[in-house]
């Protein structure tokens, strides 16, 4: 195989459809991004089930005018309890000092609340999160010094259930637009074999290989998509250093929200390149058996 | 060398055959004259030599391959025994004389060493020695079509097919595209040439099949283009 033909061929086909050639980077571009933004959502919504679900399942908030007794006989009920795993006991303070992080974005928010606003609770952690309903019973609400027994777990169901969603979204509108990304391919490549046709005309009578003659129009698809998976991940880079970790950095920082690491990144990057190198030289392929007499 | 077995050619969307159940055998080296008026089916006679199409019924056989049952891949393989030229050369105009010529063999993977060799060999055999770096525009007619020649000749075909090869160009020059044709035979290609002019047929006294409205209605050796012109 002569390199240097195949290459300057390759080179020509670009320049010689250039409008198609940056129409086809960019919309693979976009599809290859919001594919990424979708895995990166999905990795975060696993670092955050870990996260939450691991930690609090129910909270069990303290009336203002809770006893001290009544706080160590629920401590000993949860202590006893076969069904608790585990639990933690927050004081006001420590509970202000955690909503003055969270919040540390908000400074009048957190000037506005007094520090004894927030009531202390203790954190439970069950053996099976699915047994709400019985701690609940155990602990009747405003009754020996309890306020409120709250599930976690089910406001958590219904935030996952959001990010779940936005993930598919994010994923159909990826999908979409690789379809449209496909179809330029297609075009493109149909335009550029048209363009060829005197060249491809005569290597089909003196006898080149199909996949002589395929190569470069294959080679300059798979490097359109390599193209537009590098645009793609540098976008991803960008709105981690601009958006996710500027904005985010507060609910960050407190631990609502798991970072996006350069781990994920450089961990899906390769996984972008692959699809965009992968779908645009099958896409090529597929296009030349159909429409292309080689 | 070449056999057409009972070959019908029925273009889609054609109530009429193009080739009409022609059997003929051309053996190596011949000259073959292919004639008829237009539409006559000698460009579908060609065609199927080179399996840029499938004939509707019968057998073609080139090289001692059957092409009916040739599978895809061999075809590339078949075509680089069989050299052609057209009436409207097929010259790439971005590419010189010589880069013409050396497409054919980069493009069948040919070391760039033999390609240096053979192609200036060629071009002074077609009489463009001199002309190499000129670009088709820059050259008339008959020397476009020497051009064509010589890239149909430099990877030393069995078989040379030439589908009304002087359609285009005035008598004198036709006769000197006819004499390098004639001299590209007697290395022992095969040379079949499709044409309607008869002042060469008559003039050079081949081999004539005569094709017409698709069916074969002469094969005559040493023949004239009109019977009792
Ligand atoms: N690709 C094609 N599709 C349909 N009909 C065709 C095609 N090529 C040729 N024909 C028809 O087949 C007949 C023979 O054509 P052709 O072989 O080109 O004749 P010639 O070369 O002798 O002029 C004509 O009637 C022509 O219209
Ligand atoms: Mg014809």
């Amino acid at each position: 195989m002569r390199v240097n033909f195949v290459l300057s061929e390759v080179a020509t086909g670009l320049r010689r459809n250039l409008t198609m050639t940056v129409a086809m980077i960019l919309t693979t571009a976009i599809s290859l991004g919001l594919m990424g933004t979708g895995l990166l959502i999905a990795g975060m919504i696993s670092d955050m089930k870990e996260i939450y679900y691991d930690k609090v399942q129910v909270s069990i908030f303290l009336a203002d005018d809770v006893t001290d007794e009544q706080r160590s006989a629920i401590e000993q009920q949860l202590a006893g309890s076969p069904e608790v795993a585990n639990h933690i006991y927050e004081s006001k303070d420590e509970a202000y000092a955690r909503f003055q992080q969270q919040f540390s974005q908000q400074p009048e928010l957190v000037q506005n609340t007094p520090a004894d606003a927030l009531p202390e609770s203790f954190r439970v952690e069950l053996v099976n999160p699915e047994r709400y309903e019985v701690i609940a019973a155990e602990f009747p609400n405003g009754q020996n010094g309890v306020d409120q027994v709250r599930d976690e777990g089910d406001f958590l169901d219904r935030l996952f259930s959001l990010l779940n969603g936005a993930r598919n979204a994010t994923i159909a509108v990826a999908v979409v637009q690789a379809l449209a990304a496909l179809l330029l391919i297609s075009n493109t490549i149909q335009l550029a074999a048209f363009n060829r046709r005197n060249e491809t005309n005569i290597m089909r009578l003196v006898g080149a290989s199909r996949w002589y003659t395929q190569l470069p129009f294959i080679l300059e698809a798979a490097l359109a998509g390599l193209i537009g998976a590098l645009l793609a991940i540098g976008g991803l880079v960008v709105t981690k250093v601009l958006f996710v970790d500027k904005t985010l950095a507060g609910p960050i920082r407190a631990g609502i929200i798991p970072p996006v690491d350069w781990g994920a990144i450089a961990f899906i990057s390769p996984v972008i390149a692959a699809a965009g190198v992968g779908l645009a030289g099958v896409a090529a392929y597929v296009t030349l058996r159909l429409y292309v007499r080689i | 060398m070449i056999e057409l077995q009972h070959v019908t050619k029925l273009y889609p969307a054609s109530s009429r055959p193009a080739l009409d159940d022609v059997s003929t055998e051309i053996d190596k080296g011949e000259f073959v004259f292919l004639i008829g008026s237009s539409g006559s089916g000698k460009s579908t006679f060609l065609r199927l030599l080179l399996k840029e199409d499938d004939p509707t019924k019968g057998n073609v056989i080139v090289n001692g391959k059957t092409l009916n049952t040739m599978s895809k891949w061999q075809v590339p393989k078949l075509r680089r025994t069989i050299g052609c030229v057209f009436q409207d050369f097929r010259l790439l105009r971005n590419r010189t004389v010589a880069q013409n010529v050396a497409f054919a063999l980069e493009v069948i993977n040919k070391p760039q060493r033999t390609i240096k060799r053979v192609v200036p060999e060629v071009l002074e055999m077609v009489g463009l020695e001199g002309k190499a770096q000129r670009l088709p525009s820059e050259l008339s007619g008959g020397e476009q079509q020497r051009v064509a020649i010589a890239r149909a000749f430099v990877n030393r075909p069995l078989v040379l097919l030439a589908d009304e090869p002087t359609g285009n160009l005035d008598p004198e020059t036709s006769e000197g595209i006819m004499l390098l044709l004639e001299r590209i035979n007697r290395t022992g290609t095969t040379v079949v040439m499709a044409t309607h002019d008869y002042h060469i047929v008559d003039s050079m006294r081949r081999r004539v099949i005569e094709l017409n409205g698709g069916a074969l209605t002469r094969d005559q050796s040493r023949g004239v283009y009109g019977v009792g012109r």
